[in-house]
Parts: structure tokens; sequence; C-alpha cells
């Protein structure tokens, strides 16, 4: 070979490499995972992003989603709000895909992305938290906040409440307070609240606690002397526990005190020991390992040393929450896919796929989720899905968590009116013009 | 009234539980003139030790196949707390004699950061219930015969701070070493030409201040559990530091008993016509009232200088 049939080799080779690479290098399916693995929030964060980070391996080692693989991008926020939104900026335009969904997993990193994504069309997914109004797709075409808001939480517990006291015509002149987290997700039950106490004639105590509530001992000394019915919680990392056990301190009833699904974890009740017996939360997935998919991932990730967690903590609350994030992100960019007849899904295209997602529960039967949590049909103007709560009471002896009751509705006379009358304030605020996509 | 008298006790055990986090700033404070922004961290780490050594699948346990009683645990984590003084003077403050204060106090900071990194890297971030047989909850038969909540935990805390304070008066008043720690803490340079060893001292002096630490991260951990934002419990010192002054031992113990009593108060019945959650910022609020009054602190040293 001489020199100059060389140099035309060796320029063909040159040119040609990239066009190989390129055709080598499958699409894949980028979603962030803004997770919180230390600081003093990361004994919540931990098992969402472990659970949603083994659901997602699972799909991987069985061919990922319509045979397109999913690439998971974790960024710590340490749930920090100005770390989330950096996460935010740094993972948003992740090749191949860009992020297709973002779960921000923070109100206040919510609230600073609802602007931001919707502005750089990726949808946002905050499952059971954030800005309650996104229900409201036609305002909020970009966010999502399926199966239940803050709201629901709140009309949920007034009709447990309601419920044992023997009716909701019992609740006049009752006393609810709230112990709530002073941020902007503590605050988010307090229009709910004040609104069904006009209904039903309860009186509503506001409880703020700072962060990061180590120190409660003023707020539970009022409880005492207030003596209030019934004590709701919106707490998040030390505050729950350290309100637990004040409230196990100073002999409030666990069966009257019910906190919001963020405060009703494992991590919340073990350290009050047998004081949190019979302690109630909110719940919109079934807790345990109990489930054929649990038995799937142990078998499948964890039996291959792919697990992002240790396998015995398979089935914690927080982990079963970060599973359905996961089964909820596939069934949207499964819905996408058909939707827009092509596997290369952009981010906009997942939207679409969030905003038609009907997962039926044969559809969780057949993931290996049978009665785990409710089906889900989204539409434009719901973007909250089935928003329906169940209640948990923790079991001390058995150190787990059990669904005791059945699933409620919200009240959608309550909170439907809230919802229309907070969505409008944001598009007259933001000069939106509401209207579907 | 009983009320009253509730609020007034309970601020008085928060205000000891304070006052144990504020001792360890003092120690310090008083003998090197290092405000040491790691002393949260520092409390968070000795609880972290302790709980895994007296733990099934704890450090003993993976290494050794048994785990500590907790005796053996308590003692093994001032070992631990020993050997970090050492290693915190060999690394980070030999480096530093005669630096000004907000350098020794950046440096502390880097510390911090980086033992609450050790600390999650070696233990893990989860939430570790610590019951070393302090009793917990209310104490029964003031609360059922005279309805009067005081916490069991608290008053072990106050008890345990009383001795803290009575064996630390006697170390810096009667012992050479004690003597020697106030020798250093009014002049580096003086003490070194008496023979005293800086770093010898520096050693001891944050050897006392990790078993202070050990104290305090005990009461802390058995109120909510060992966990991560156990090293934010310094910002409730700061205030007691500031009231108190920082280089008084029985300051930090009446500081916090101020800010105790001030913040539950503050709470209780002001509270509900502000919104409530005050008690945090009216900590602060209260101490700087005081800096007015006397910039020193209560009991701190007057600083004179000629210009």
């Amino acid at each position: 070979m001489n020199f100059k049939k060389l140099a035309t080799f060796a320029a063909a080779a040159i040119i040609a490499t990239p066009l190989f690479a390129t055709g080598a290098k499958a699409y894949e399916l980028v979603v962030p995972s803004l997770d919180y693995r230390t600081g003093p929030y990361a004994p919540s964060g931990i098992p969402y992003a472990n659970g949603f980070a083994d659901y997602l391996t699972l799909l991987n080692e069985k061919g990922g989603i319509e045979g397109v693989k999913v690439k998971l991008v974790p960024c710590e926020t340490g749930y920090n709000t100005k770390v989330g939104v950096e996460c935010y900026e740094k993972v948003k335009d992740e090749a191949p895909s860009r992020s297709l969904v973002v779960h921000p997993l923070s109100t206040g990193i919510t609230y600073q992305l609802i602007p931001k994504a919707s502005s750089d069309q990726i949808p946002i997914h905050s499952m059971g938290y954030g800005r309650t109004s996104a229900v409201n797709g036609a305002v909020f075409p970009w966010v999502f906040n399926f199966p239940a808001t803050y709201w629901d939480g709140a009309a949920v517990f007034v009709k447990y409440i309601g419920e044992k006291s023997g009716g909701m015509d019992k609740l006049k002149g009752k006393k609810i307070a709230l112990v709530y987290h002073n941020s902007a997700y503590g605050k988010e039950p307090i229009r709910t609240l004040e609104s069904m106490g006009a209904k039903y004639g309860f009186n509503v105590m506001l409880l703020p606690v700072d962060h990061p509530g180590q120190e409660q001992k003023a707020t539970w000394l009022q409880v005492r002397r207030e003596k209030p019915d019934w004590v709701l919680m919106w707490g998040w990392g030390v505050m729950n526990q350290v309100a637990i056990k004040e409230a196990a301190s100073i002999r409030f009833p666990m069966d009257r005190f019910i906190g919001i699904w963020w405060s009703g974890s494992e991590q919340d009740v073990l350290p009050a020991g047998d004081d949190a017996h019979g302690y109630l939360s909110g719940a919109f997935t079934a807790p345990g390992d109990g489930f054929p998919l649990h038995a799937e991932i142990k078998k499948v990730v964890y039996g291959a040393n792919k697990g992002a967690g240790e396998a015995d903590r398979v089935g914690e609350v927080g982990y079963n929450r970060g599973i359905i994030a996961g089964v909820y992100f596939e069934e949207a960019v499964r819905t996408a896919m058909k939707i827009h007849k092509t596997k290369e899904v952009t981010p906009a295209m997942v939207r679409d796929g969030y905003e038609s997602l009907n997962l039926t529960e044969a559809r969780l039967n057949e993931i290996g989720l049978p009665n785990f949590a409710q089906p889900v049909q989204i539409s434009c103007d719901n973007h909250a899905g089935p928003r329906k709560v169940a209640i948990q009471r923790w079991d001390a002896k058995a150190k787990k968590f059990d669904i005791i009751s059945k699933w409620y509705d919200t009240d959608r006379e309550i909170t439907d009116a809230l919802i229309a009358e907070d969505s409008a304030a944001y598009a007259k605020e933001n000069n939106i013009t509401p209207k579907c996509m | 009234m009983l009320f009253l008298a509730e609020t007034v006790i309970s601020g008085l055990m928060a205000g000891v539980m304070y006052a144990l986090v504020a001792l360890g700033f003092v120690l310090i404070f008083k003998a090197s003139g290092i405000f040491n922004f790691a002393q949260g961290v520092m409390c968070l780490f000795a609880a972290l030790a302790l709980f895994d050594f007296i733990s099934p699948g704890g450090f003993m346990d993976r290494w050794f196949g048994f785990y500590l009683p907790i005796w053996l645990g308590v003692i093994a984590t001032m070992g631990v707390m020993i050997i970090l003084a050492w290693m915190i003077e060999r690394f980070v403050l030999r480096f530093l004699v005669n630096q000004d204060a907000i350098i020794l106090f950046m440096a502390t900071i880097g510390l911090a950061y980086f033992l609450e990194g050790a600390g999650d890297i070696m233990f893990g971030s989860d939430v570790k219930p610590l019951d070393i047989g302090i009793p917990q909850g209310a104490v029964d038969f003031l609360l059922d015969d005279y309805g009067l909540y005081i916490e069991k935990l608290e008053i072990v805390a106050a008890v345990t701070a009383t001795v803290l304070v009575i064996v630390l008066a006697i170390f810096f008043q009667k012992t050479r070493v004690g003597r020697a720690l106030r020798a250093v803490a009014d002049d580096h340079q003086a003490a070194l030409s008496v023979g005293i060893s800086l770093h010898s001292i520096w050693v001891v002096v944050w050897s006392v201040a990790g078993i202070v630490a050990l104290v305090a991260g005990i009461m802390w951990g058995s109120k909510s559990g060992v966990q991560f934002s156990l090293s934010l419990i310094a910002l409730k010192a700061l205030p007691v530091l500031i009231l108190g002054g920082f280089t008084s031992v029985p300051g930090a113990i009446i500081g916090g008993l101020i800010i105790g009593v001030g913040e539950k108060l503050a709470e209780v019945y002001v509270g509900p016509f502000v919104g409530g959650a005050i008690e945090n910022w009216f900590a602060y609020v209260l101490a700087l009232v005081f800096l007015v009054f006397r910039p020193q602190g209560l009991f701190g040293e007057k600083i004179i200088e000629r210009v």
C-alpha cells in the first residue's frame, strides 16, 4: 500500500467513524433523579431514591421500555431548593433525549421549577407534593401532581375524622390542630382546613414549627393547653420524629394523630419506639414488600448485585413511593410512544403521555402490584388523577405500617373551588391564557 | 398558673439541653480563642460512633462478631473523640499557630464539612434510635397527681449538666492542666515562653470538648434519634453563647436557661398573636438585647485594648 492509498483509507476511516458511532449509540430515555442522600433529610430521601432507581434498573434488565433503555441521571440536592434548581439546569439537556420528566422531590424546588420547566418544555411530576392547583392542566400544562394533592390529604383526613366521630355533622365545635413545617410545603393544607372548618363548624388551630424542628416543646405545650380533639401533621425529617415523641410524652392518643404521607414512613416512627404504636398517616401506596414486583426486584436487581440500597429495605414506605413514580414514568413513556408512533420520544411527547395516562388495575396487576395503588386516569382538567387517600397505622411491635381504611375520595366541593381560584390567580399573575394542549 | 409553671420548667429544661452544646464551644474558645464551628457536628459524630459501637450490625459487630455493652461503648467513643482531637491538632491546628482568629474559625468550618461527610460514609444517613437506658416520657406521678408535665429525659440532662459543670470547674481551677489551659487562652506566646506545650494543650482541650460533645450527642440523640440534623443544634447554642459569654462555663448554663425560658414563654404567649414559630429568632433577639447592655455577654471577660 503506497502513501496515497494509506492516506485515503485513513481519511475515509476518520470520516466514517462518527457515522458508525452514531448508528451504534442507541437512543436512551433520560430521566433525572433529583434525590437527596445526604444531609438532615437523607433518611426520608434515600428509600425513595432507591425504589425509583431499582425499578428503572429492573426495566433495563428486562430490555427497557418497548426496547429502549432508560438512562437514570442522579443529582444530589440535599433537599435544598437552590441546589435543586442547579441540578435541574445541569440535567435538563442531558443527551440523547433531554430530560423526559423531572421529579423535583421538594415542594420548594417544584415552585421554583414550574416557570422554568414550562419554558423549557419539560414535564414536572410532583407526585403528592408541590403546587396543588397544578391539578388544572389548562393553566399548568407541564405540571402533574397525581395521584393526590395536599388539599386532598387534608380533605380526606377531615372525612376520616368525621367518620370516626359518627358523621360529618358531629364535627361541629371540635378542634383540629395542624402542626406544620413552617415552609411552603407545610402551609399548603391551611386554606383547605379553614374552608372545611367553615363548612363543618370545627375550629382549626395552627401550630407552625421552624426548620428543622429538633425542639418542639412550646408547640406541644400549646397542644396540652388547648386540648385539640385531633392533631394533623405536615412535617418533614427530624420534625416528624420529635413530634411523635412529644405527642407520646404528653400522652396525646396516637389514634387521633394523623400525619400527611410525608410524615408516615418507618424512619419517622422508629425513634419513638413503642410509644408510636397506633400513629396514623395518609398513604397513596400500600406499604410492605409482599407484592410480586418486590420479589422480582429482589431476584433480578439484587440477585445481580445491581440494587441501589440494601435488599432488606425493599418495601419500605418511601421505597414503594419510588417504585410507583417509576411505574408512572414507564406508563407515560409507553403512552407517548403510542400517541406519537415513535420510540425516540422527546419531553414534549412524554408530557402528552402523562396527560393521556390511563393506568388500570389490570395493568398494575400485570406489573406485579395488585391493590398497591389506585388506578390513574389523567386528563387536561385533572392532572392529579384519582385524588384518593387511605389511612395507614403503625404497628410498633411488628415494626410495619398497615392500611386500615378504605380509599377516601377528596372533598371536591371544597378543593375544586380552591383549585379553580388559585390557578386562575396564577394565570392572571403570569399572563397565561388557560387552554388545553 | 400551673401552665405557666410548666412552660417555665420546660424552658429551663430545654435551656439545659442548649447549654450542653454551648459548653463545648466555650471550652475551646476559652482555651484557644477558636470559635469551633464544628462543635455541632462533633456532637453528631460522637453520637453516631456510640450508636455504632453498641448496636448489632455496627463496626464491632461487623469486624469482631459482637457489639459492646453501653458503658464500654461510651468509653470507646471517648477514645474516638480523643483520637479525633489528636488528629485535629496534628493535621489542622498545628499549621495555624498564631494565625488570625478568622483563619482558625474558617478551618473549623472545613472540619465541620469533613466530619459530616466522614460520618455519612462511615455510619450511613439513617435515623438511629439511640437507647442507652435514659428514661423517656413524662414523669408519671407529677402528671397523674399534680397535672404537671416534665420530661424524665430532661431531668437526666439537668443532672448531667450540673455534674459536668462541677467537674469542668474543678478541672479548670484546681488542676495543673486546667491552669495551663487558661494560660494558653490568655496568650499563646507567653504560655509557650514558660514551657507550656501548645500542641498538648490543644489536644487536651479538644478532647474535653469532644467528650462534652458526646454527652450532648447522647442527650439529643436519645430525644430525637441520632440523625444528621443533630449538627444543626449548634444554631441553638449560638444565642446562648452570645448571652452567656464565650469564655464562661457558668455563663453557658445561665445563658442556656435564660434563652430556654425566654423562647418558650415567647412562643406560647406571644406566638399565637404573630403567626407562631417565633422561638428560633426570638432567642437571637433576646441575646442581642443583652448585647446592647453587656457586649461581652453576662459572664464574658471584658476585653480592653489600648490603642
